[in-house]
């Protein structure tokens, strides 16, 4: 679910020192009052995640089909590595990896750096601080289908005020369909339209998280640095660079992976506003459409595990990350 | 002018103008629908650049349309949020039962295991949720649960145990632990320990867990479609607004319908700010 942004980061706090550890009996009851109490949860979650991760292998790599859910059973599959044929000779599959990359390198990269252009100019007090900062966090905070219905009025080519101001202020010849328009000649070149329009979209929604993350890290800065700075003539630019900026490289690169990790997955928002078309078929959309357009739940699943191998890297280098910070045992 | 005052003047100015930028590109979008969502279709064709209308103009004709029944014309938008209101308290419910005993045990207790148990919520939390839609879709078509809102909240409840789980150990993590053992030497069980002291200390915590919870469940899209897509009567506010896009809803009675379920969770996340904030950049000001 993309609204479950939150942090995956914990402090180490509650972790008990190895001194403390308690012996004998009452260790056995605390190790077995542990797992009793944790047993609901991995219940819930083995149901919800280890039982379809298994299913969705097996999909992979069988021929099934939607219309053959009733009568669906273990010892009816059919094996077969057709699907992963079938996907790799679609002339669609690699554009739409190619789609993916783009979109999710586009979004955490604009996100990242409006995030934290905000928090920058919020960082210092000013009168009307409290409200600007509760502001700024409503893209986020805006269920993703009212946002995405807002933007649709936005740039609606018959009456929405992009159009509306390109048109009439601008100067532009004929209103642009942002959302359907693969790309626009401009003076002979091919400039692309749907997606940047829809990494803008995402970069909007998500640009508040950033804020936060970078907000948090700027209140623990010591003020020292930057007076000392000052002192010795650096002017703001500078203090920018040298100071600041390289004591956010850590929660920057945080962020970079969190914010990958969840652009690649994303589906509601491409979905919503293009339903694909336009050149902006992301790989979590092409899931969708194979299992309820296409209604063959095996090219489905292989699409699936195909994405879910190239995300795996990405979650390997997240974990290592949490781990050289210690958030992680 | 003096260097020095001048050099404030020049920084409060630019920082002026940046914090209008920042308001115009964050809120611009929602303003404009909100403006929009009170007048007449005919004036936003006309006059798509008019965008603020006399207060003779105000026409809240949209809203009554779009949260009418369908018998009467409207659009049914009252009882989309019924159905999520329904949902979004179940999920919360069950959640909150599961992950407190679930948090409080990784957070507190020395049990064999505990660190794969934690990475385990946190690889769930990231796992990418379209993929495990696919055999989810499946698997609850097979026993007959897609198209009822118990087989949602089902859903809902295993995919926002890990982010329940995450925030209620920030929260749990703060309370010292010597108090709970004194509880203990004072002869107060794990059960009574976790009702009597961690609960009422862990409140507010709680608290902004659930309303997260509960903007997780109202805002969730892509399960709601696969579920109950065919069942116009258990729509979700997500699904119903989506759906209605696509059909032939003039704009300003689709934007009061966004503006109406925006004003729940934005309530609640106002409610809970600082908490929730707290609890979702824990770990941030780490280097």
């Amino acid at each position: 679910m993309t609204q479950s942004q939150t942090s995956p980061v914990r402090s180490a706090t509650g972790r008990r020192e190895p001194s403390r550890r308690p012996r004998g009996a009452l260790r056995r009851q605390e190790d077995l009052q542990g797992k009793l109490l944790v047993a609901p949860t991995v219940l819930v979650v083995s149901a919800a995640f280890f039982l379809p991760l298994l299913a969705v292998v097996v999909f992979a790599f069988t021929r099934v089909r939607l219309i053959d859910i009733p009568r669906l059973t273990f010892d009816r599959l059919r094996w077969t590595t057709d699907n992963f044929a079938t996907m790799w000779a679609s002339p669609t599959f690699l554009p739409a990896l190619r789609t993916t990359v783009v979109y999710a390198v586009g979004t955490t990269l604009t996100s990242l750096a409006i995030g934290t252009a905000i928090a920058l100019v919020l960082r210092r007090p000013f009168f009307g601080r409290g409200l600007v900062r509760a502001l700024v966090l409503i893209p986020y905070v805006l269920p993703v289908v009212a946002a995405t219905t807002i933007w649709k009025v936005m740039l609606n080519p018959q009456y929405g005020i992009v159009n509306a101001f390109g048109t009439k202020v601008l100067g532009w010849e004929s209103p642009l369909a942002f959302l359907t328009t693969t790309s626009v000649s401009v003076g002979g070149v091919d400039v692309p339209v749907a997606l940047p329009t829809v990494i803008l979209f995402e970069a909007w929604k998500t640009a508040p998280l950033v804020f936060l993350f970078v907000t948090a890290r700027l209140q623990v800065i010591p003020d020292e640095l930057e007076e000392a700075a000052q002192i010795d003539g650096a002017g703001p630019v500078r203090i920018l660079r040298h100071i600041v900026l390289p004591q956010l490289t850590g929660v920057l690169a945080l962020l970079l992976l969190l914010r990958f990790i969840w652009s690649f997955q994303s589906f509601n928002d491409v979905y919503l506003l293009t339903e694909g078309a336009g050149g902006t078929e992301v790989l979590a959309v092409r899931v969708y459409s194979e299992l309820i357009t296409r209604a063959n739940i095996g090219t489905a699943s292989a699409t699936g595990l195909m994405m879910t191998a190239v995300l795996l890297v990405f979650l390997g280098a997240y974990f290592l990350l949490l781990r050289k910070r210690g958030e992680v045992g | 002018m003096r260097p020095r005052t001048r050099r404030r003047l020049i920084t409060a100015l630019l920082r002026l103008v940046a914090v209008t930028i920042i308001l115009a590109f964050s809120v611009g979008p929602v303003l404009y629908g909100l403006l929009l969502s009170f007048r007449p279709l005919s004036t936003i064709v006309n006059e798509p650049l008019n965008l603020i209308p006399k207060p003779s103009e105000i026409d809240w004709s949209s809203y009554a349309l779009a949260m009418g029944d369908e018998k009467a014309g409207g659009f049914g938008l009252t009882r989309f949020m019924v159905n999520s209101f329904v949902v979004s308290f179940a999920t919360v419910a069950a959640v909150l039962l599961v992950s407190i005993l679930g948090a409080y045990a990784a957070t507190r207790l020395a049990f064999r295991g505990r660190s794969a148990v934690n990475v385990l919520f946190l690889s769930i939390y990231l796992f990418p949720g379209i993929v495990l839609a696919v055999p989810l879709f499946v698997m609850m078509s097979r026993i007959g649960l897609t198209g009822t809102l118990p087989g949602l909240v089902l859903i809902y409840v295993a995919q926002t145990v890990p982010v329940a789980i995450y925030m209620l150990r920030n929260y749990f993590g703060a309370i010292s632990e010597s108090i709970e053992e004194a509880a203990m030497v004072d002869g107060c069980g794990r059960m009574g320990l976790i009702r009597r002291i961690v609960l009422p200390l862990a409140l507010p915590g709680i608290a902004a867990t659930a309303l997260y919870i509960f903007m997780i469940a109202w805002n969730e899209y892509l399960f709601a479609l696969l579920f109950l897509v065919a069942q116009r009567d258990r729509w979700t506010v997500a699904l119903g607004i989506a759906r209605l896009t696509e059909a032939t809803v003039p704009a300003p009675v689709l934007l009061a319908g966004s503006i109406t379920i925006t004003i729940p969770v934005l309530l609640a996340f106002f409610l809970a700010q600082k908490l929730l904030v707290s609890g979702l950049t824990a770990g941030a000001e780490k280097g």
